[in-house]
């Protein structure tokens, strides 16, 4: 543009303008994957305060941080162990190809941490290539069995998800293959849906009667997690504690989704960020903090984030958008195929659609064939060990032996907004606004 | 000759009892006195083992099942058999909601009536029930009979995808996607090898309705926005 007299709408800018004309041409809602993209205050408005004199550092290089958490050991006999506190959110075959979720499973092994199932079942390729797996119990209950129950490492109540928060799940036709449809009982390439509501139960006390009947099932031998959308968290929480949780999961509207309505994705949720301090101060205010876990979820990129959710009170991650990128999702070597899609590398999302490049959220055998899930997997791995290192190196920086004893006194904020949603000062001051 | 073990749930505990009926190779017929409506009695069973409960049951009674043949001898609560995967369920008495919900397979009985939300989600399960169902029923239905001998309530089937209802009685409403369909010579068949399944083999199956999806919801186009 060379006219520097034209100017932009910020009201109708020119994707508004886009979505207009598309809402207009086509009459159905846009339908995407991946998380909200609009900006919201985040992990980047928090900073920590590294030690210097009123605090001591540990060596870099010399002394030990430590990096494991247990999970889940309130009521389980066999809680979860992992190495580090980063795990991989539910993601499902189908919304996924075979070979991307074996390589999700690689990765965790490698470094000792677990993976989680999705909607529509557990794949044999998943179980055996997971040290620890996660078992996803969602409302539609599809490939859901006994079998696979028992075979998991722990069981996760999905009442939402950060991406759509009361709303249920999509997979378009595209999507449903012959194995995908088989393992779901549905007819090969309908658009399934997925209910938003779990069939047999309705509310905090009727989960309580489920999560006790999970247990019964697999005789107390493994962690029960219920993951919540973040909305209302404070109270969300109490009540998932109160229906017997050993592990809550909380996923800020970052979080990502295979296919759901842009204006769900972009308009229902509150940030990551401001759900961590509802959620602590919920388990606190129970006297269980640290002992019914939390995962937080949502937008997770960098070991900063990792060291910035713990400080705020978590107990571990969970990555989902962060992880398929570190498998090849949106690399510029497809740059070429996603510009015949319509789309360009780094914007990609359209993941409801089965054509992706990469070969990682599709079902066509001819792209998911392109997926390596062995050198998916080393990437992953890399990519994990890359994020504890770096919480390991902010944690050192403040002192601790550690990564779970960062504290929230570690953290200012940049932004009057930041410092409200974390409940941390803002920087150079001891202000906390609403406190 | 089977050996017949005895638990009176009024002096063990709910725990040991489920962990009895898991143990491995398990074979026999057992008997379970005094449920007083307990929750998640005889889940997650695995063997081929006979099981009678003498009473009503709470929430999820037989839940997840396979292979076991069970039987309640009283009313039964929410989720009854949910997710069943083989073997059987068969309840005297009435069942609360969401009976047999998401079950895969095997045979659910209610002599009596069920209520709201009866085989939701069901995946292939085979359900009759004796007396009436409520509303909601067969709900994302995607595989599997459901055969009622009464009436059915509200929003029968909606969205309802490949399974097939019987009904003998009135059907307040369909939901969104569920019509009646014709009943073929295999459509006689099938429902009379249920009822008799269900020990109602003296039924006319000329007097029942099959319903089932039209299938115009199969895929998301603007012109059926209005019928979600």
């Amino acid at each position: 543009m060379t006219n520097w007299a034209l100017r932009e709408s910020a009201t109708f800018d020119r994707p508004t303008i886009a979505a207009i004309q598309r809402a207009a041409e086509t009459g159905i809602y846009d339908i995407r994957g991946w998380g909200a993209k609009r900006a919201l205050p985040h992990f980047d408005d928090l900073l920590f305060l590294g030690a210097s004199m009123s605090r001591y550092p540990l060596e870099g290089y010399r002394e030990r941080c430590g990096t494991d958490v247990v999970l889940g050991d309130r009521n389980a006999k066999h809680p979860l162990h992992l190495d580090i506190p980063v795990t991989i959110a539910g993601m499902s075959f189908g919304a996924l190809s075979g070979p991307a979720k074996e390589a999700l499973g690689r990765g965790a092994s490698e470094v000792g941490t677990s993976t989680t199932t999705g909607d529509g079942g557990m794949t044999a390729e998943e179980r055996g290539q997971s040290k620890h797996l996660v078992y996803q119990y969602l409302p539609s209950r599809y490939g859901m069995n006994p079998d696979d129950l028992r075979k998991a490492d722990a069981i996760e109540v999905v009442l939402g998800q950060g991406a759509k928060p009361g709303g249920g799940g999509m997979l378009l036709g595209q999507k449903i293959s012959e194995r995908v449809a088989g393992m779901r009982t549905l007819p090969e390439g309908v658009d399934q849906r997925s209910a938003c509501r779990h069939p047999d139960w309705t509310g905090p006390d009727d989960l309580t009667i489920k999560i006790g009947e999970l247990r019964e099932i697999t005789d107390w031998e493994k962690p029960i997690y219920v993951k919540v959308g973040a909305t209302r968290t404070y109270y969300d929480v109490k009540l998932a504690v109160h229906a017997g949780a050993d592990v809550v999961v909380v996923d800020g509207m970052q979080g990502g989704t295979a296919a759901t309505q842009e204006v769900f994705i972009e308009h229902v949720g509150v940030p990551t960020l401001a759900a961590i301090p509802q959620a602590v101060q919920a388990l606190q205010e129970l006297g269980v903090h640290h002992k019914v876990q939390l995962i937080v979820s949502g937008g997770i990129r960098s070991g900063a984030d990792v060291a910035k959710a713990l400080a705020l009170g978590a107990d571990a991650v969970a990555i989902g958008t962060a992880a398929l990128i570190a498998l090849g999702d949106n690399h510029p070597r497809h740059a070429a195929e996603y510009e015949k899609l319509g789309s360009a590398a780094g914007f990609y999302d359209d993941f409801q659609d089965g054509n992706d490049p990469a070969g990682i959220s599709t079902q066509d055998p001819e792209l998911a064939a392109r997926f390596d899930p062995v050198a998916g997997g080393r990437r992953l791995a890399n990519y994990l060990r890359v994020l504890t290192m770096e919480a390991q190196t902010i944690a050192r920086a403040c002192g601790k032996a550690h990564v779970l004893h960062l504290e929230p006194e570690d953290l200012v904020a940049v932004s009057i907004e930041a410092a409200a949603m974390a409940r941390v000062p803002l920087a150079g001051t001891e202000w906390i606004p609403g406190r | 000759m089977e050996t017949l073990t005895k638990f009176d749930l009024s002096a063990v505990a709910l725990r040991d009892v489920n962990a009895a009926l898991h143990a491995k190779n398990l074979s026999g017929e057992f008997v379970i006195e005094n449920p007083s409506g307990a929750h998640n009695l005889a889940v997650g069973l695995d063997a081929p083992v006979k099981i009678t409960i003498d009473g009503h049951v709470g929430y999820y009674a037989a839940g997840m099942n396979q292979q076991a043949e069970i039987t309640v001898n009283g009313n039964a609560g929410t989720g009854v058999a949910e997710n069943m995967m083989s073997g059987s369920v068969w309840v005297k008495g009435n069942a609360s909601q969401s009976a047999g919900a998401t079950a895969h397979g095997g045979l659910l009985v209610i002599e009596g009536n069920a209520a709201a939300r009866c085989g939701i989600s069901m995946k292939g399960v085979d359900i009759v029930v004796g007396g009436d169902i409520g509303h909601m029923s067969a709900f994302m239905a995607q595989a599997g009979r459901l055969v009622v001998r009464g009436d059915a309530g509200e929003a029968l089937g909606d969205s309802i995808y490949e399974a097939r209802i019987y009904v003998r009685g009135t059907v307040t409403s369909l939901g969104a996607d569920c019509v009646a369909k014709q009943m073929r010579p295999e459509h006689h068949e099938e429902l009379e090898r249920l009822l008799k399944a269900a020990g109602f083999e003296d039924d006319d199956t000329k007097a029942y309705t099959r319903y089932g999806s039209a299938r115009a919801l199969y895929h998301f186009h603007v012109d059926n926005a209005s019928s979600y």
